[in-house]
């Protein structure tokens, strides 16, 4: 094919799905009324930790309008994201975890009436101690809140070591040692979690959900249920915003599908605001340990961290989260060596997990500002320091991640121009300053959840003689623009326009399997299984023609919905002509696309975590002024240039970026998901400190400051036309770039988030005492590691594998196992402890 | 235990509208369930989100906070009701094309607010429009290109007969994406009597656009 401009790519356009949003008619999953719809609601548990000794549902079955009643005994089975925790019940059978944990299901003719039969049910309970603390899970292994994991309460502890990093120390002109806390946040998508099931005609099962991973809710589904997934359909209908919250499958989609099957008509269940803070699985309080080894020039010689994450009650991606806290501090720059620690334990609370930037947020935190600091030690230009040291591109780090294109150098120099770093860093007035920091992000984990060969992302292309195009794919539309990549990428190589085309996303029948929207992985995967299915297409089409008009098929070029010779722009057919001809040549045509993220070269265990096939890069400069006397922080402005590759779509590119940014500085400033204890004459139950929108603080529109973004653009050849991610990285240096901006404004630092006003008075305070001005926590705990497994990084030799790892020595067919997660039959009281993350 | 339903009658998008609902529920519920007009979201239902936001009378209300029963012949404007004569609000094509609907679940609550706005302030400054929609979070966007979506609804205003600019044209908005071919044909036909609408609205009498 003659090579021609983009049409379509790289264009400011409107999304193919924006008309249906502006004009309130996306359906959202509560906007699905069905006849003979009845409703659901979930009893929860009011006890933080206790065994569940007799639940009685007569009186609520009794009451009027009550269709059915539901309790842990109607779901034996358990469930969980990953193979390796599969620690769920769709209703407690005999043990709640947190207060919120759903331990009965009422459906009735409408959600009130089932609301009220709520109160019907009787629940005996045997309180057990609560775990509110991480520190208390770690000392206390009994009682244990589930029984699989490392160990006591500990549900995950690795100790991964590339390099001996006790000598790059050694041999160190400085060695730095911070600690920092990272509170938890949570999604807060605007919509509440909805679904709905019904039995469809043929009598399987149909569930329409608000979830970003139909395929892993229909795994779910199909095990949980004891239903063959054949006979299962799952229906991502669009989020109202995601975010990660909406990755696990759910207690109340498990429960409603069983209740349509009973009840053979639909039900749907749409959570409160409350619930949905209960459900969570957001970002993990991690606290944290950096020991960094430098030289006089800046050169990191080892790094060594360690992590604490409080999961919550549930495994949920926990197994993952916890490697992800030590991932990706290599991809940014050249680390030697490097150590990382980290311990995952089970607290009373609702269970944690993949918030945007999935547990790489809490370590870029504590790294990006304990490079400030070394900056400052060493007297050199934070931006400088971070220029001298950025990984280079095509490289392997020490933990075997495969670098592709890197552009973080060109955003470093592009935010400190925009914001005219050299003349306001450490210039600025007293109470007013700027502070830089840098991230990169996975475009897509490299692995699956479970483990298979089978491709990640599948696209399949129907071809219609009106010259319409349908564009099937498994994607799921959180708002982030799936559908409209997915259109744009086929438009480019059809030569068509955007509108000409259906997107049919997120339906297990219907579309190919995609893994869902979770790690940055849709563009990048769907945008490649779609070129794929498009040139195939246009293949077909272009011999078709080529026979036609007698002229060479790699002359043709398609563009404006035609068909025709380079050398001739006359001579040519419409599209859809073309389309006539393929069909009449070939039958009814249809094409499909496959993604594969290349192998990793990490084989040792733990491994899987990480590698992806290309990873993205940010660096955003954040300016600050931070009043003295109340401690009141203000964000008047953030650069942020960010490593896209290309961007396929600008709008929604910047989207992206700027929606980052205020997700960053909601983490930065106010969000947290906290806790608190009801007065012991009560039941002093651990409760949500503030389940709702009002007091749950995050950013509004006085809130937002103004972003300037800059978009790099060095196109990556394993991007689709060199794309990468833009949905999380762009979050990852605001947080640490504002603690930045308040030590460069204030003089104190910040080791912790949020960085609210009443922790600044008491850093100041301190410093007004003579103590270290500094606010953040004092230790880490003693935690009794397990041995390292030691890989030597590949500049000493080493081939991805542990030289200790006793498992090597027995080919470990366990592994492979995982992939049969879904087999009904599954014993609730059998986990799995080998899975495909820990490869 | 069965109440009787309220009967009222009311005007929804323009058109007199009956319903007959649960007296206990909210204008939320009764359009969504009732109407079936489920542009309308809810985020919270405790009025804190801003998500199920429509104009009452032109005025922007939280319909989780108002009753059903409160709307007695009055006037309700939802998304639904933005578009007139095949043709999107000016505000519904410059946020479909400059980004400012994301995931679209705030989108009809700021559609609505930012009207209101619009219908009041033909020309809000960036803090006005910070101002008037600060009580609708969105989780999405980080509101910047909301803010230059609502800025570019002015810009395409046109000047109409009197003088008086009309918000309700879409001629020359330049921001329009290629695939966009609908909605953006006839430029002049709304204007002037639009205008005059607006004229009615700016000098205190409470008409809106969609009045009959």
């Amino acid at each position: 094919m003659a090579a021609t401009s983009f049409k379509t790519i790289g264009k400011p356009r409107r999304r193919v799905d924006g008309r249906a949003k502006v004009t309130g008619q996306t359906k959202f999953a509560d906007d699905l009324m069905l006849p003979r719809m009845v409703h659901c609601k979930l009893l929860r548990s009011t006890l933080p930790h206790a065994r569940v000794v007799r639940i009685d549902a007569s009186r609520a079955l009794a009451h009027p309008g009550v269709h059915l009643v539901m309790t842990g005994r109607d779901f034996p089975i358990p469930y969980g994201i990953l193979p390796v925790s599969q620690d769920e019940h769709a209703l407690a059978i005999d043990r709640v975890r947190f207060v919120g944990d759903p331990v009965a299901a009422v459906i009735a003719r409408d959600e009130l009436t089932a609301f009220d039969a709520l109160d019907l049910i009787d629940v005996e309970y045997e309180p057990l101690r609560t775990f509110a603390d991480p520190e208390e899970s770690l000392t206390h292994s009994t009682p244990r809140i589930h029984d699989y994991g490392d160990a006591g309460n500990i549900h995950k502890i690795v100790s991964l070591g590339f390099g001996d990093v006790e000598q790059a120390f050694a041999d160190a002109d400085h060695v730095f040692e911070d600690t920092f806390f990272y509170q938890g946040s949570t999604h807060l998508p605007i919509e509440q979690h909805a679904a709905v099931a019904a039995k469809d005609p043929d009598g399987k099962l149909v569930l329409w959900s608000s979830t970003q991973t139909p395929h892993y809710v229909h795994r779910a589904l199909a095990k949980a249920l004891a239903i063959p997934a054949a006979h299962v359909r799952v229906i991502a209908t669009p989020n109202g915003g995601g975010f990660g919250g909406k990755s696990d499958p759910f207690n109340h989609e498990v429960v409603i599908a069983k209740a349509a099957m009973l009840l053979d008509r639909p039900v749907k269940i749409c959570l409160t605001r409350e619930e949905v803070f209960y459900c969570h699985r957001g970002r993990h309080p991690v606290l944290m340990h950096f020991k960094t080894g430098v030289k006089r020039d800046g050169t990191i010689t080892g790094l060594h961290v360690k992590t604490l994450l409080d999961g919550g009650a549930y495994g949920s991606y926990g197994v993952a989260s916890t490697f992800y806290t030590g991932a990706l501090q290599t991809v940014t720059y050249h680390i030697p060596t490097y150590h990382f620690q980290g311990c995952r334990v089970f607290t009373n609370k609702p269970p944690c997990g993949p918030k945007r930037g999935h547990g790489t947020p809490q370590s870029r935190f504590g790294q990006e500002i304990q490079l400030d600091k070394i900056a400052e030690t060493l007297s050199l230009d934070p931006a400088e320091l971070r220029l001298r040291i950025v990984e280079r591109p095509d490289t392997l780090t020490a933990n075997y991640l495969r670098i592709g294109t890197i552009g973080l150098a060109e955003c470093i120099r592009r935010v400190t121009h925009a914001a005219d770093w050299s003349s306001t860093y450490r210039k600025l007035p007293p109470g007013h300053g700027v502070g830089i920091a840098c991230s990169s992000y996975l475009s897509g984990a490299g692995l699956p959840i479970y483990w298979n060969d089978m491709p990640h992302s599948g696209v399949q292309l129907k071809l219609d003689r009106s010259g319409g195009v349908t564009a099937f794919c498994g994607a799921t539309e959180i708002g982030q623009g799936s559908d409209d990549v997915l259109v744009a990428c086929v438009a480019e190589i059809l030569g068509i326009d955007p509108i000409d085309i259906r997107a049919v996303t997120g339906d297990t029948d219907l579309t190919p399997v995609d893994l869902g929207s979770y790690s940055s992985r849709v563009t990048l995967m769907m945008g490649n299984a779609a070129i794929q299915a498009a040139e195939r297409a246009r293949d077909l089409l272009a011999e078709a023609v080529a026979s036609k008009i007698n002229v060479p098929k790699d002359r043709l070029v398609f563009a404006e919905r035609r068909v025709f010779d380079a050398e001739n722009p006359a001579t040519g057919v419409a599209f859809s002509d073309a389309v006539c001809l393929a069909e009449t040549m070939f039958g009814t045509i249809g094409t499909t696309g496959s993604y594969t993220p290349p192998r990793s070269a990490a084989k040792f265990k733990g491994g899987g975590v990480g590698p992806s096939p290309t990873y993205s890069y940010s660096a955003a400069i954040v300016e600050v002024t931070v009043e003295p006397s109340t401690g009141w922080i203000d964000v008047p402005r953030v650069w942020i240039a960010h490593d896209i590759g290309r961007a396929l779509n600008p709008t929604l590119v910047r989207g992206q970026v700027e929606g980052s940014v205020y997700m960053a500085l909601g983490e930065a400033l106010m969000e947290e998901q906290t806790f608190r204890r009801l007065p012991p004459r009560l039941s002093h139950a651990l409760v949500h400190k503030f389940p709702s929108m009002l007091e749950y603080k995050s950013p509004t529109t006085m809130d937002m400051p103004d972003v300037i973004t800059e978009l790099v653009e060095a196109p990556d050849p394993r991007g689709p036309f060199g794309a990468k991610e833009v949905g999380q990285g762009p979050l990852l240096p605001v947080m640490p770039a504002v603690a930045n901006a308040v030590y460069d404004a204030i003089g104190v630092r910040i080791d912790e988030v949020p960085i609210t006003p009443e922790k600044i008075l008491k850093a100041l305070d301190a410093k007004a005492a003579g103590k270290t001005p500094r606010y953040g926590p004092s230790r880490f705990p003693d935690i009794a590691w397990p041995e390292t497994l030691q890989v030597p990084p590949p500049w000493e030799g080493g081939d991805g594998t542990a030289v200790n790892d006793q498992r090597r020595s027995v080919p470990d067919t366990r592994e492979r196992h995982g992939a049969s997660a879904s087999a009904p039959g599954v014993g609730p009281r059998r986990y799995e402890k080998v899975g495909p993350r820990e490869r | 235990m069965r109440i009787p339903h309220a009967h009222i009658t009311l005007t929804v998008n323009g058109e007199p509208t009956e319903v007959a609902f649960a007296p206990y529920k909210t204008l939320l519920e009764v359009l969504r369930e009732d109407l079936n007009l489920c542009g309308t979201k809810h985020g919270c239902e405790l009025g804190e989100c801003g998500a199920c936001a429509v104009l009452l009378d032109g005025q922007p209300v939280l319909s989780c906070l108002v009753l059903g029963v409160e709307c007695e012949g009055r006037r309700v404007t939802t998304v639904e009701g933005l578009a007139s004569e095949g043709r999107l609000h000016p505000l519904q094509e410059t946020f479909a094309d400059l980004g400012a609907a994301q995931c679209g679940y705030c989108t009809p609550g700021i559609l609505v607010t930012a009207k209101a706005l619009l219908d009041e302030h033909p020309r809000p400054t960036r803090d006005q429009i910070r101002d008037a929609l600060s009580g609708n979070l969105c989780r999405c966007t980080g509101y910047q290109q909301i803010f230059e979506a609502v800025e570019a609804a002015i810009a395409v205003e046109v000047p109409v007969a009197d003088g008086r600019r009309s918000v309700l044209d879409t001629r020359e908005h330049s921001a329009r994406g290629p695939s966009e071919r609908e909605d953006a044909s006839e430029a002049s036909g709304g204007g002037a009597p639009r205008a005059l609408k607006n004229a009615a609205s700016a000098s205190g009498v409470g008409v809106g656009p969609h009045a009959k």
